[in-house]
Formats: structure tokens, C-alpha cells, sequence
């Protein structure tokens, strides 16, 4: 039996808003606690700190925090530094982002001072997702909260860092949630990706030394630094250390959002905590791991594999955003595909040729494959588009819209063929199995 | 370029400068790249990917249009990073792009004005597969309206956003957009509204499809029919180059051609879109009035009429030079002028007060590309935007690229650029060469300053005060001869100052002509292509027009003799900068009409007082002989060293006067004969006038 984490080594100890999101009731369960001792420790240290807990990036591509620090210049030079957390949280599936800023703000607020102190900013931009309305108001407040008590701002927590922090609310674009896009929009452009390089470690916000980090990325650093780079290492596999937020959903009794341990079996995580599959875990068909950017899994890889960067990566998908997607034996799989087909049709920025024409291609010839009006032979050649569409893309939409359909070509070309025949044959394309378990 | 780095392309070791990008250096090692959204002279968008290249050992392929020859990291066993542009992986990858590039690109090529002469045709071409994979329907963008020059067929368009970018970064207005996302994006004006940029024909140019054609070319001719001679533009004194494109006997369209000293690679929608007037209000064969009315007559006829009126006392006979007149044939009248010892000559038609002793004087010194390297610049009663398009351009570049300043005594209009706003009247000139606050302690300081003084400037009663109060400015921050510009607005200008097309001792001017012409004491006009000018008061003398098109100088001619236009014969042009260049015919004159040079030669005959050459060879050596200056073809005859040069003692010395400078230039589109015949340049000028009113009511 594998063990769970213990409510004492959750970080976000408010995810549920069962308790007080304010600054008291925040200092109450750790936050701001030693937030100036932290910071007199020295920028290295902080950065130093991150890089040995082995922090990696909560925000889809994993990349670990305390390097990306480090490839901030060292001395500040002519122009400032920013650190800019992406809080466009819209991977569909996920919603841990919402929570933490719901719930407990000031996690983030303080993550902010702590790293922006790391990399020698004295100014954050949380750029908000344009539907979090009610997040950017209780966001917002919190800061106000945190300038009135003097944790930022100028001095702030009597450090000597003059710190600032604002709120930038999008207008609700999938693509604002890539680094550059988000920079873009940021700075009052359209949000489209830039080409990298230069990275915005070199040239970022208004040109300057930037870093961009996901919400979570930055809420769990004062935590860490709290407790130690070994407390948050004691947790998952080499190179998937720490907690995370899981985001669960689709076909299982209770969804919910949870902080586990890496490395946690998917089987464990959903049936401890979101009450599992619904009809039992034999009627799971298959699971998005890690928001709908990632190739889905069948029950047979579900059973057995641990959720982690690495883990996941192996089986060809992906930990993402942790954003755990599950679908029963209702599922028409093909259809599920085809509208996520659709959402990166509508969401790709038009800027670059493989993915402007490409996402509309592929969700046609999808469209075509749920009513089954295809032949056998397009499975290969959408195959085929996926692969002149991924990695030829500015950024990683391109690939977010191609990785959903070859993890369906590579887990479910029966299914597809299986329609493609039943439209030929006359018969009704798809027949969802349980209902055909109830006729028998 | 010290900063050469090693760079492995295609299997030989190549050495690179570091700011090069991968394109660069692939090209310069002989590797062809293809491309779309790429242009040298636009910013690096890297969005149409057909410039795909394999990095050995790197994830994906990259653009090599953004990727820099210094951001290469070198093998991880220290051979220089691997670049391969003939791997299977870069032919796949620009299948690929190729491939949705075209997916929703119309099958229209043969009724596309691209045809031939298309970017997507000649790729897919080479780098495409031979089928079709793509089932869908193709998706059908509406077409947009961008005003009378820009015909569009929307969807054609494959986004490289070239348009949006040259728009937006050369010409320096926010006229074009991509609007919408994903596969919807749409490549519009804002409200569809039409451009009012004066460079906007270049976005034709630019398209590497047939989305943006030419409207007033549109199915007129495939480039294949098309005969193609260089030459020299005359709408303004840059001496823009191009290629004029005919069809049996017929001008069809304008292209620039490239010449990094003067227009780059862009032209002005004037110097593009003029020629469908030079088909209209032409002057093709000779004219006599009689009995009040012009009634066609012979050459003979004519010129023995001619050669009668010119027969009389020279006191009383003057000649006037236009704009567009090419330097033999001002040669050759002023050669007959002085043989009839004629003094009242002048080629400066709206009456500049430039002092043509000196030609470092009058001359655009720093040259249009030297502009870049200036760090302050005072213009002075100029709008470049209308009088030089592509000086304007330049300026703008110089200032894009950062450490100008500019100020301007003059109108307050919008170049696309910001400047300080010194004043508005000559009198400032003088308070500005007093102070030393705001841009004048910008212009003290500054290493290349230089001033531009528009010619427009002079045409006024003050002007020779205002040329003194500007080289007085010039004396007072250390300007040389290198930093003292005079922006010229007509093609012929320099050319008749250099050999002298100015009046004679005692010899009247311009001014002088025109009231003597009016009070009677001038019987006798010769107007060679001069149209604007006061024409009315003319009308007592007996007026000899020769000239291309049915205009001013027409409408009060006593006789016609019908010239030939720009395109119709060969010339010599002496730019603004003093560059000489020769421009070539491409068709050859309407009806009856001649080469100028060749009619004043016969009409010496018919005076028996025959000009010394009898081919536009020998008239060139006479010119040569006389006047050294035309001696190099396209490049800058040297002048006088620079510490000869005295701009303080340019004009004459007195009070300026209050009233406001104003551009001569009051409608950019009619500026000339040719342009006032073409129904083109009455649409560009109608929106013009219309985008005014609207932005006055708003």
C-alpha cells in the first residue's frame, strides 16, 4: 500500500478554502513566516536552495525552477529585472492555479518576493487568466492586504528589497499562456509567440532580463525554503521530487483538485481521492494525464504507471500541468479527440503556417473520423500531418494540438477503424460498450 | 566583423561572422534557402517556416531566418555546430509547409496577376510534393479594399505578414493589420479604410503571392510579354530607378529596381502608378493657333513659325525649363538660346532663389544614403514625405535605427517620425542659430549634424535672404559642405543649374519673364515642359510650348511642337545629390512627336544656325566638353574640398520675412504634367483629400 501524504507536508493547507484566505488566517498556517530571514540569506542562496530541491516547472514542460533562475544575469545592468508568473492558467482540464489564488494568495505573493529577490527584480506581473474574475479581485485584495502590512512594497518585510508587485488581467486567449505571448500581450501587443532566441532571460518584459514562472512554481517556494530543500526532496522519484497539485476530472465520483506526492500511482491517486472511476476501475477506458495538451493513456498503461515527468514521458506522454483527465467506457474517444482537435484549431494564434493550417486540417479530417466518412488509409496520413505539424511550430501549440491525436491513433486506431467499417457497413458508428453490456 | 565563428554547413567547415544569421551563412555558402516571410530591408518574423533547416543533434529544425551563426552551441566535442539544408529531414520538413501552405491556397494561377512571376509557384515548384493530400473544403477569406492601387485577392494570402511589416516599419503608418487568429487570420486595413501612405504600391512588390497586385495592372499583361528597360524615374529629383515593363509600344508598369544609394528597393505610388498617363492629354503632332484656336500643323510649318518669332530681338525672347526635362535637351536649347544671344533662360520654374554659382551649394551633399549616418538633422521649410518620398524613408530608417534627432523649421506634418518643432516662419531660422537650448544644444553637440533645406523654401521673395539666414545657421554649428543639403523636388533641376540654364548677365529671371511677359516687354516664351508655372500671365507673348502632354503650357501655346515623355527617349538626369544618370527609352513617342533634343536640332536647321551634333552622341560630348560635371554615369561628380565651402555666403544678406513656410507641394499626386493626365493619380489624390476630411470632421 502506498503511503499518502500527510496533511503536515501539504503546502497549499487552504486548497479547499475551508479556512480564511486572508492575511491572518494565512500567517496562521505558515505563510510570511521568516520571509525577511530568507531574504538576508542572499539572492545564491535562494537560487541555490531551489535548484537542490529539485523543484521542476508546474507549469506543463517541467523545466527545473532554480536553473531558469540561474540564467538570470547576475548584476542588473541598464534595464531591470521582471519576474512575470503565468497565472493564464487555461490548459483545459486544470484548474490548480485557481485554487491556490482563491484559497491561499498569499502563498503566491510571498513565492513572488522570494524570487523576484532571487533573480534581482524588484517588480512582478501576475498575468491573470481573463475569466478569473473572482480570483483577480481576491488576488488583488491580498496584495493591498500585504502592502497595508508592509510585506511588500517598498522595504518590504523590512529587508531592504523594494518590491512591487501587480495584477494583469488577460483577455482570455489559450495562446497568452506561452511565455512569449503572455510577454506580448503583457506589454499591450497582440499575444502572439516570439521567436526564441533570444530567451527572455536575455530579452523578455519591454526587452529586459525576464522570468517567467507558473503560479504554482512560485507559491511553493517560501514553503520549501521554510522547511528545506530536503524535506521537499523526500518526496517522489530521482528527478520528480516534491508535492504537486493533481487536477482531477472527467468519469470519477468526486473530482477534485489534490497535493500528493510525485511519483504517486495514478490508480492510487484517483481512487484515494477522487473517489474513483465511476462504475469501478474495470470500466476506465483511458486517462489524460496531464491536461489536454498530452497523448491519453488506456486502462492497461493506467493500471501500473506512477504519476511523474519521467514516468509519464516513458509511456510517451506527459506529467503537463497534472491535470488528470479521466474517461470511462461511455467515452466515445474518437469524438473526446476530435473537440480538443477543435479547441487548438480555435485557439492557434494564426501566426505560423504548420499549426495555422495545420490544427484546421486535423480537426476536420477528426470530424470526418467520428462520423467514420474516411478511409482507412487518412488514419495514416493525419498520423503523418501531426508529425509535419509538431516540432516546426513557433511554440508549443503546434505540438499541444498534435500529441492528443497520435496518443488516440497509437492507443485507439481499432476504434477509428471500427467506424470507418460500421459507416461503410451501414451500421450505427459508434455504440458506447457499457450500454451494450446492458443489452446483453 | 572580427567576430568570425565556425560553422559547419551541409559537411564543409565554414567560417561566419556571428551577427549573420543561419540563412545568411548558408547562402553565402551556397546553399539555397527558400523563404516567404523573410525580406532583408523588413524585421525577422519567422513565421512562414518554408526556411526550415536541420541543426545536426538539435530536437527540431529550425528557422534559419531567426536563428544567429553566434547562437550556435558548438558539438558537444567541440566541432562547430552541424548544419545540414540537403538532409532528408529539411527536404520533409519544406514539404511539409509547403504542403499547408497550399492546402488553402485557390487553384487559380491562371487567372492570378502573379502568375509567372510568383514566389508560392516557383517553391512549390521546387520544394513541394506533386499531389494533393488535403480533402477538406479550402477555406475563402473575403477580399479587402485597400484603395485604388492595391487590388486584393484575400485568399490567396499565406500570412508571411510582409505587408504589415513594411507598412509599419519603412512607410511608418499603421495601415495594414493581421487581424483574427488561428486559421482566420486576415491580413486587412483597418475598416478597410484605403492607404494613404505614398509608398503603398511597394506591399505589391512585397507579396510573395497574388494576394496584393497591382489594381491599375490587373490582367493587363503576363510578365513573360512584357519588354523590360531600366531607367531613371523623374516624378521627383532622386532619380528613383526602375524597370519600365511595355507591351507593343504601350508603358504597362513601373518597378524599382535596386540601388542602395538611392531608392533601395522601393519606389513612390507616384513613380509606380503614373503611367497610365502617359497615354492620356498627349501631345501627338504638332499644333498652330490660328484664329484664336490650336489647329494641327506640320513640323515644317511649325518650326519655320518657330524659327521666325525667335528671329527677333533677343532682349525680348525668354526661355523656361521644366521639370522632367532630361539634360540634352536643355543643352541644346540653351546652346541655340545663347547662339541667338538670349539671355532671359531660367530652369528653375517655381522660382527658387538658388544661387547656381556655387554647386556645393545646391546640391544634396551628404547624399540620400549618407543620411544614415547622421546623428541630428534640421529640416528647413521641407516636407520631405511629399517632395522626396524615399529621402523621407531614409531619414526615418536612420531614425528607427536609433541616436537621431531631428528638427524641423517648417509646417508641422507627420513624416512618420518624431522631431522637435522649432518653428514655423524664416525668421526662427536666425533665433535658432542664436540659441542654445532644446534641439539646438542636441544639434551643437552632435557628431554628423546636417540640414536640409527644401528648394521650396526659396521660392519666395525672400528666398535668397532665407538660403543666407540657413548658411549663416550652417557657419554658426560647424556644418561643411558634407552636412549642407538642398532637397530638390525636380528631376531636371540640378542638370540645368550645372550647365547653367540660369539667367545670363542683365538676362531675366523667372519672376523677371513672367512680368515681362505680362507688361510686353518679353514677346517671345519658350517653355520646354514648363507647366507650372503662371501660365495666364503669358498670354500676350507669343508662347512656343514644347512638351509631352496636353497641359498649363499647352493651353497658352501659340505653337505646339510635341516632345517626347520620360519613358520615350534616352536622357541624362542629374539627381538631386549631383548623381548624373541615364535613363533609356522603352517605347518610342506618340504620333508625331520627337526626342526633345532632336527638335531643337531641327529647328536650329530651319534657323540656319545649326547646332554642332546631329545624334544624341555628339550633343553628349558637347555637354561633356562644357560642362565636366556629366562626365561619370551614376556616380557623384567631386566637388570643391570641403574647407572651400562658405555656406554664410550663399543668398544675399537681409530681413526674412514673417510669413510661414509652406511646402510647394500641395497635392503629392498632381505634381507634374504626366501625373495630372493619369486617372490613377486622381483616385490616389481624391482619398487623399477624402481621409483629410475625414479625420478634420473627427
Amino acid at each position: 500500500m502506498v503511503q499518502l501524504l500527510e496533511d503536515k507536508d501539504r503546502i497549499f493547507t487552504n486548497l479547499y478554502g475551508l479556512q480564511d484566505w486572508r492575511l491572518e488566517a494565512a500567517k496562521k498556517r505558515g505563510a510570511w513566516l521568516g520571509t525577511k530571514e530568507m531574504i538576508e540569506q542572499g539572492h545564491d542562496w535562494v537560487v541555490n536552495q531551489t535548484k537542490a530541491s529539485g523543484l521542476r516547472g508546474r507549469g506543463g514542460a517541467g523545466f527545473p525552477t532554480g536553473l531558469k533562475w540561474s540564467f538570470m544575469p547576475k548584476e542588473v545592468g541598464k534595464r531591470p529585472h521582471y519576474l512575470v508568473v503565468n497565472a493564464d492558467e487555461s490548459e483545459p482540464g486544470t484548474c490548480k492555479d485557481r485554487e491556490m489564488m482563491r484559497h491561499d494568495p498569499h502563498l503566491l505573493i510571498e513565492g513572488c518576493l522570494v524570487a523576484s529577490f532571487a533573480m534581482r527584480a524588484h517588480a512582478a506581473y501576475i498575468y491573470l487568466r481573463g475569466e478569473y474574475i473572482l480570483e483577480r479581485h481576491r488576488l488583488q485584495a491580498a496584495i493591498d492586504e500585504a502592502y497595508a502590512a508592509g510585506l511588500v512594497g517598498k522595504n518590504a518585510c523590512g529587508s531592504g528589497w523594494d518590491f512591487d508587485v501587480y495584477v494583469h488581467h488577460g483577455a482570455g486567449a489559450y495562446i497568452c499562456g506561452e511565455e512569449t505571448a503572455l510577454l506580448e500581450s503583457l506589454e499591450g501587443k497582440k499575444g502572439q509567440p516570439r521567436l526564441k532566441p533570444p530567451f527572455p532571460a536575455n530579452a523578455g518584459l519591454y526587452g529586459c532580463p525576464t522570468t517567467v514562472n507558473n503560479v504554482e512554481s512560485i507559491a511553493v517556494v517560501p514553503t520549501i525554503l521554510r522547511r528545506g530543500a530536503e524535506w521537499f526532496t523526500s518526496f517522489g522519484r530521482d528527478n520528480n521530487k516534491g508535492t504537486k497539485v493533481f487536477s482531477i476530472s472527467g468519469h470519477v465520483n468526486k473530482p477534485c483538485n489534490v497535493e500528493e506526492a510525485l511519483s504517486i500511482p495514478m490508480k492510487t491517486l484517483i481512487d484515494e481521492y477522487a473517489g474513483g472511476v465511476r462504475g469501478g476501475w474495470d470500466n476506465l477506458k483511458c486517462v489524460i494525464p496531464g491536461g489536454s495538451s498530452v497523448p491519453l493513456l488506456p486502462k492497461e498503461i493506467c493500471d501500473t504507471v506512477l504519476m511523474d515527468f519521467d514516468a509519464l514521458r516513458e509511456h510517451q506522454s506527459g506529467l503537463g500541468t497534472a491535470a488528470v483527465i479521466v474517461m470511462d467506457k461511455s467515452t466515445d474517444v474518437v469524438k473526446a479527440i476530435a473537440r480538443l482537435a477543435y479547441f487548438y484549431k480555435h485557439e492557434s494564434c494564426g501566426q505560423c503556417t504548420p499549426c495555422r493550417e495545420g490544427t484546421g486540417w486535423m480537426w476536420r479530417v477528426m470530424e470526418r473520423m467520428v462520423r467514420g466518412e474516411a478511409e482507412t488509409s487518412e488514419i495514416d496520413m493525419l498520423l503523418n500531418v501531426t508529425k509535419q505539424v509538431e516540432g516546426h511550430t513557433i511554440c508549443a501549440l503546434g505540438d499541444a494540438a498534435a500529441w492528443p491525436i497520435q496518443g488516440l491513433i497509437r492507443h485507439f486506431r481499432h476504434e477509428i477503424e471500427d467506424r470507418i467499417d460500421n459507416y461503410r457497413a451501414g451500421k450505427p458508428v459508434f455504440v458506447p460498450q457499457n450500454f451494450v453490456e446492458a443489452a446483453e | 566583423m572580427s567576430d568570425l565563428r565556425k560553422i559547419n554547413i551541409d559537411g564543409t567547415e565554414f567560417e561566419m561572422p556571428g551577427e549573420y544569421t543561419v540563412m545568411q551563412a548558408c547562402e553565402e555558402a551556397g546553399a539555397e534557402i527558400p523563404r516567404f516571410c523573410y525580406h532583408e530591408r523588413l524585421s525577422i518574423a519567422g513565421n512562414c517556416r518554408m526556411c526550415l533547416v536541420e541543426w545536426v543533434g538539435a530536437p527540431k529544425p529550425q528557422a534559419s531566418c531567426a536563428l544567429q551563426v553566434k547562437d550556435m552551441r558548438p558539438n558537444r566535442d567541440g566541432t562547430p555546430a552541424n548544419i545540414r539544408t540537403d538532409s532528408e529531414t529539411v527536404k520533409k520538413a519544406r514539404e511539409g509547409v509547403m504542403e499547408f501552405l497550399l492546402i488553402n491556397h485557390p487553384l487559380d494561377c491562371p487567372i492570378c496577376d502573379q502568375g509567372g512571376e510568383c514566389d508560392l509557384q516557383d517553391q512549390a515548384m521546387a520544394y513541394g510534393r506533386d499531389s494533393s493530400r488535403f480533402e477538406e473544403n479550402k477555406r475563402a477569406v473575403d477580399d479587402k479594399f485597400m484603395g485604388p492601387l492595391v487590388n486584393t485577392v484575400m485568399t490567396r494570402c499565406i500570412q508571411c505578414t510582409r505587408c504589415v511589416r513594411f507598412i509599419t516599419e519603412v512607410a511608418g503608418v499603421q495601415e495594414i493589420g493581421l487581424a483574427s487568429r488561428g486559421e482566420d487570420a486576415e491580413i486587412t486595413t483597418y475598416l478597410e479604410q484605403s492607404l494613404t501612405s505614398e509608398l503603398s504600391g511597394n506591399v505589391i512588390d512585397l507579396c510573395p503571392v497574388g494576394a496584393l497586385t497591382s489594381k491599375p495592372y490587373a490582367f493587363n499583361a503576363r510578365p513573360w510579354e512584357l519588354d523590360s528597360v531600366e531607367s531613371v524615374d523623374v516624378m521627383d529629383a532622386i532619380g528613383a530607378n526602375i524597370r519600365i515593363d511595355s507591351r507593343t509600344g504601350r508603358v504597362l508598369r513601373i518597378l524599382p529596381v535596386i540601388n542602395e544609394d538611392i531608392n533601395e528597393e522601393w519606389i513612390s505610388d507616384k513613380t509606380r502608378f503614373v503611367w497610365d498617363g502617359l497615354s492620356r492629354q498627349r501631345l501627338d503632332q504638332p499644333y498652330i493657333r490660328k484664329n484664336g484656336k490650336l489647329v494641327p500643323a506640320g513640323w515644317d510649318e511649325a518650326l519655320a513659325l518657330v524659327a521666325e518669332k525667335l528671329s527677333g530681338d533677343p532682349e525680348k525672347i525668354a526661355a523656361i525649363a521644366g521639370d522632367l526635362c532630361d539634360a540634352e535637351s536643355m543643352k541644346a536649347l540653351k546652346d541655340l538660346m545663347d547662339g541667338l544671344g538670349v539671355k532671359s533662360l531660367d530652369c528653375r520654374q517655381d522660382g527658387a532663389k538658388i544661387d547656381a554659382s556655387n554647386r556645393e551649394g545646391y546640391l544634396f551633399n551628404t547624399t540620400i544614403a549618407g543620411l544614415e549616418d547622421a546623428d541630428a538633422i534640421l529640416l528647413v521649410g521641407t516636407n520631405p514625405r511629399l517632395e522626396a518620398p524615399l529621402v523621407n524613408t531614409r531619414i526615418r530608417k536612420t531614425w528607427v535605427a536609433g541616436g537621431l534627432n531631428i528638427g524641423m523649421i517648417g509646417e508641422a506634418v507627420d513624416l512618420t517620425y518624431d522631431y522637435d518643432h522649432i518653428g514655423t516662419s524664416p525668421e526662427d531660422i536666425a533665433a535658432f542659430t542664436k540659441s542654445t537650448k532644446g534641439f539646438a544644444r542636441k544639434f551643437k553637440s552632435a557628431k554628423n549634424p546636417i540640414i536640409i533645406i527644401g528648394s521650396g523654401a526659396m521660392a519666395r521673395k525672400d528666398g535668397a535672404k532665407i538660403l543666407r539666414a540657413c548658411g549663416e545657421l550652417a557657419q554658426k554649428f560647424g556644418i561643411g559642405q558634407s552636412g549642407w543639403n538642398i532637397l530638390h523636388g525636380a528631376a531636371s533641376r540640378v542638370a540645368g543649374l550645372d550647365m547653367g540654364f540660369v539667367p545670363g548677365e542683365n538676362g531675366r529671371d523667372l519672376d523677371g519673364i513672367i512680368d515681362g511677359a505680362a507688361s510686353g516687354e518679353i514677346e517671345t516664351v519658350y517653355l520646354l515642359g514648363a507647366d507650372e508655372i503662371a501660365t495666364p500671365k503669358l498670354e500676350k507673348a507669343f508662347v512656343i510650348y514644347q512638351g509631352s502632354h496636353g497641359d498649363n503650357g499647352a493651353h497658352v501655346a501659340d505653337v505646339i511642337l510635341p516632345g517626347a515623355a520620360y519613358t520615350e527617349k534616352d536622357g541624362l538626369y542629374t539627381n538631386m545629390e549631383g548623381r548624373v544618370q541615364m535613363g533609356f527609352a522603352a517605347v518610342s513617342p506618340k504620333g508625331e512627336g520627337k526626342p526633345d533634343w532632336a527638335i531643337i536640332r531641327a529647328l536650329s536647321g530651319h534657323m540656319n544656325r545649326e547646332l554642332p551634333y546631329d545624334n544624341l552622341e555628339q550633343l553628349r560630348e558637347k555637354l561633356l566638353a562644357d560642362n565636366p560635371v556629366f562626365e561619370g554615369i551614376d556616380y557623384i561628380a567631386e566637388t570643391a574640398a570641403d574647407t572651400m565651402f562658405e555656406p554664410a555666403k550663399l543668398g544675399e544678406s537681409g530681413k526674412v520675412l514673417k510669413a510661414a513656410f509652406q511646402s510647394p507641394i500641395e497635392d503629392f499626386y498632381m505634381t507634374n504634367p504626366i501625373a495630372r493626365a493619369s486617372k490613377v493619380m486622381a483616385e490616389c489624390s481624391e482619398v487623399v483629400s477624402d481621409t483629410k476630411l475625414r479625420e478634420a470632421a473627427e
